[in-house]
């Protein structure tokens, strides 16, 4: 790839905390190179905010590499930027052109408030998963791993679905601030495996519950989680959900 | 002498005599006892997860905003299991035996045979969860090789093993905190550590989202915190993995084992420039198929397509028959070392080799064409067929690949260089993973176990989840059985109070240097010193002058230091600067371990000591122990060392030719 330099205006929010209205600002940065990531262009900000005595921008990141789903970077009005199927700390400066204005803001959601600047809570999502996202079973009483033959199609299914990252990118995109796609992948993971079967019902109503408790939107199927999804991660598992849902619905006893 | 406390028996009995003989504590008393697991990765997660399913009352800390964020999450190749699936002679035995012959003979044999021995039950644990392993056609558990072996062990999930393992045990804990058994702390981190007429009681953490310093009381402390590779600033680490729990456990009391084991993995993406701020690791699973060469002529500046198969040098497969492209890390590391700065590397900076995958798309594209039953295919149609057949093994690496540097590994060979990867030094701990501080454990990769002086592929993910889930359940019984009478000790305790003091002091100390240098400069220069004389190869000029050169840093860090923002709000400026000082004290340490070590092992090179065809040489009459520091004051240390007796896997030289 051909090399080069580009000097870029941001505007980025800030907000100092919680209770803080916030504010865009506005930033130069210079000689940034079409090689450095995203992420590395505000380390260079924040090191020069830092020399001038200013404080630093806020931003959760972690691994670097696109699979922690820490990153959360609403760039120019997309999730994670232009870029399909990325995440910010994969999105590299080639990206953009000299003399770009680039606008970044937190993710904006009800269930995800702010923290600081580009930082949001997404502890919402752990207690979803609290609701019913895993399988009872205790460490020590599993049998052979082979003893449970699973066709190949089924198992790459629930693989599919279980490489979501849980960056809420989805929730981000949403106009209703959903997570559904967050929720669906996860009971599709489960719910296409025999061994989750036996709390196959219990668990997407519980979930489903939760989710609602947490204050996210419902789901207009505008499918603009999909196309934000630094995964790929399918809207047919929320129709496997909405079905999962109904079904459960219809034949779990009423407790 | 410091006791290992290995069982009595012959090595394969030993597990089970300490299985049938450690102290058991009954569950009602388990619910009186508290424990403290601190980091979330696949260790900590599945000791919380254990724990809490057995009645301890847990509480579990990490610093990202969820658990399921730890590290672990980003291990890409497998994990190892010595289930004999293929039928290729793979054994509890043949596992045990590549560990200890990989990690170069400085591993503990009753370890690494306890490893051996429950990575059969990690899958099964696994596969009950719920984790997507890859299946055949058949719904069976599909393996592939990795390096260092000649069985096919490993078993995958894509190239997103230690996410799919993760969310296992991120999952198992989050019930265990839907049912009240373990309380999760996120954005916190954990300062220091509390000890009570010598056993450890206790942590102090800071609230990261609000700065508030908390102290917790626990009957036994476990630290499941990772590795400490990021001291070289550039790593596959992620950039919040610091050394800071593991450190502070070590100034109070906790002896430091082998710190200069460092594992480089060979394939990385090349540093493209002084921006960077971390380095990508391509799975080592791509030298299943992947061959890797460099033009057979210095300097050669052509493409590499059009380097005629007759000018390029596949170097491992030259030195290395036996083994070939799935040679073990530090010897393949070493060898594209050796190649570049003999002139032959490639890339513009000349620091990289290729890593080709041609041959293994046509090899795959000839297979797939007969049995779809095309004759006389094109060589069109033998590529996008084996092209697919990549993609579905290796997909998400090469997505990885040209994200970074925006080129297309289907079409032209990837670029690879070593990068710091793995730290096989950690905590000394006991067979029981109790390290010198009574109380307290070290889980994972944060403890210097089982990998001796190299890491294998696809065992960091074994060892974490041995640890977390089928070693410490029984071993932290035959501690807290004697603890049932031990009411939990109020955090008011004048040791608690002491020990907030000196993180409150410490932090002050930091906010007020108000210099002028960001912490991120320092861990910069510290991880160039690192890097240059205590990275691939070390020698003792070289280390000497790297610990007078971190003094200077650390003298200049406590002078010059500028933390922005204050002490009472989510200001990860601090947070850094709390994790650089440690770093700076370690990495003296480190350097202080590789020149006491003057023989090579493993990833520890020392060029004083190799064979005439530049092989790692061992001296097993003067070094065949753990070298175990503790702790004296600034820059001040003292060595213990434990022995190490192989009576079943006799030290031979290591060769892969």
């Amino acid at each position: 790839m051909e090399h080069y330099t580009m000097n870029l205006t941001l505007k980025v929010w800030r907000q100092k905390n919680s209770q803080d209205k916030g504010r865009f600002e506005t930033y130069e940065v210079k000689n940034i190179s079409s090689e450095m990531s995203f992420l590395e262009m505000f380390d260079v900000l924040n090191e020069q905010l830092i020399a001038e005595g200013k404080d630093p921008i806020a931003f959760d990141h972690d691994c670097r590499e696109g699979i922690c789903g820490m990153c959360s970077m609403y760039i120019n009005g997309r999730p994670h930027g232009p870029w399909q199927h990325n995440t910010v700390c994969q999105l590299h400066m080639r990206a953009y052109k000299d003399g770009d204005t680039i606008v970044v803001e937190p993710w904006r959601a009800k269930a995800f408030p702010v923290i600081k600047d580009l930082v949001v809570d997404r502890s919402a999502f752990d207690r979803i998963i609290q609701a019913g996202g895993y399988i009872s079973v205790n460490t020590g009483n599993a049998v052979d791993a082979n003893a449970i033959p699973i066709e190949k199609e089924k198992a790459d299914a629930a693989f599919a679905a279980a490489a979501c990252i849980g960056c809420g990118a989805c929730v981000a995109a949403c106009k209703n601030s959903s997570a559904m796609l967050f929720l669906s992948a996860k009971v599709s993971h489960l719910a296409l495996l025999p061994q989750g079967e036996p709390e196959r019902k219990t668990r997407v109503l519980n979930m489903v519950a939760q989710m609602d408790k947490e204050g996210f939107g419902s789901c207009t199927f505008t499918e603009a989680c999909e196309a934000v999804c630094p995964k790929g991660i399918s809207v047919t598992n929320i129709s496997r959900l909405n079905k999962e849902y109904l079904v459960a619905g219809l034949t779990e006893d009423k407790r | 002498m410091i006791d290992s406390k290995i069982p009595p028996g012959p090595l394969d009995q030993k597990w089970t005599y300490y299985k049938g003989h450690c102290k058991l504590v009954n569950p009602a008393n388990k619910r009186k006892l508290e424990v403290i697991v601190i980091g979330t990765g696949l260790a900590g997660a599945s000791a919380a997860a254990s724990l809490g399913e057995l009645g301890y009352q847990v509480k579990a800390f990490c610093f990202q905003d969820s658990p399921r964020r730890a590290h672990s999450i980003a291990a890409q190749g497998g994990i190892n299991a010595a289930k004999n699936y293929q039928n290729d002679g793979d054994s509890v035995f043949r596992l045990f035996y590549d560990t200890i012959k990989g990690g170069d003979y400085r591993a503990r044999e009753a370890n690494v045979h306890r490893l051996a021995e429950v990575s059969v039950n990690i899958i099964d644990q696994c596969v009950a969860q719920g984790v997507p392993f890859a299946r055949e056609y058949g719904g069976l558990l599909s393996n592939r090789s990795f390096g260092g072996t000649q069985v096919q062990r490993t078993f995958y999930a894509a190239g997103q093993t230690g996410q799919q393992l993760l969310i296992g045990a991120y999952q198992a804990l989050e019930r265990q905190v839907a049912l009240g058994n373990v309380k999760m702390y996120s954005r916190h981190e954990m300062l220091d550590i509390v000890i009570i007429d010598g056993k450890c009681r206790g942590v102090i953490c800071r609230n990261l989202v609000t700065g508030e310093l908390e102290r917790h009381f626990g009957h036994a402390v476990l630290l499941c915190s990772g590795g400490y590779g990021n001291v070289f600033y550039l790593s596959t680490n992620a950039m919040g993995s610091n050394v800071t729990a593991i450190w502070k456990a070590h100034r109070k009391g906790a002896y430091f084992g082998n710190p200069c084991f460092t594992q480089i993995h060979p394939t990385c993406i090349p540093v493209s420039g002084d921006h960077q701020s971390k380095l990508t690791l391509m799975s080592e699973s791509l030298r299943n198929d992947g061959r890797i060469w460099v033009p057979k002529k210095k300097g050669d500046t052509r493409k590499p397509n059009e380097i005629p198969e007759d000018e390029r040098d596949y170097y491992l497969e030259r030195r290395y028959p036996a083994f070939g492209n799935l040679v073990p890390r530090d010897v393949a590391s070493r060898a594209a070392k050796e190649r570049c700065d003999a002139g032959y590397g490639v890339g513009s900076s000349k620091q990289a080799v290729y890593l080709d995958y041609a041959a293994a798309i046509i090899r795959y594209g000839k297979i797939e064409c007969g049995k779809q039953g095309i004759t006389n295919p094109t060589e069109e149609q033998i590529r996008t067929l084996g092209k697919q057949v990549v993609k579905e093994k290796y997909g998400n690496l090469f997505d990885m690949y040209q994200k970074i540097t925006g080129e297309d590994p289907y079409e032209v060979p990837m670029r690879i260089y070593p990068a710091v990867h793995y730290t096989m030094g950690g905590l000394w701990v006991d067979y029981e993973l109790m390290t010198t501080v009574p109380g307290l454990y070290a889980l994972g990769e944060a403890n210097f176990s089982d990998h001796g002086a190299n890491r294998l592929g696809a065992s960091a993910l074994m060892q974490g989840l041995a640890d977390g889930y089928f070693v410490i359940p029984y071993t932290i019984g035959n501690y807290l059985a004697d603890e049932i009478r031990t009411a939990s000790i109020s955090t008011d305790h004048p040791a608690f109070v002491e020990a907030e003091k000196q993180v409150s002091d410490r932090i002050n100390c930091l906010m007020s240097i108000q210099g002028k240098q960001s912490p991120e400069s320092f861990h910069k220069r510290l991880g160039k010193i690192m890097w240059d004389k205590c990275g691939m190869a070390r020698n003792a000029e070289g280390l000497k002058q790297a610990i007078t050169e971190i003094q200077e840093l650390r003298k200049e860090f406590w002078s010059d230091l500028r933390v922005t923002g204050t002490i009472h709000e989510y200001n990860p400026e601090l947070d850094k600067a709390n994790r650089v000082a440690d770093f700076m004290e370690l990495g003296e340490l480190m350097c202080i371990d590789a020149l006491h070590r003057n023989e090579s092992c493993g990833g520890h090179f020392r060029e004083e000591s190799q064979t005439e065809d530049g092989e790692a040489k061992r001296d097993d009459a003067n070094f065949s122990y753990v070298a175990a520091w503790e702790w004296k004051g600034d820059s001040q240390w003292q060595l213990h060392k434990e022995e190490l007796h192989f009576e079943v896997a006799k030290p031979s030289q290591r060769s892969y030719k």
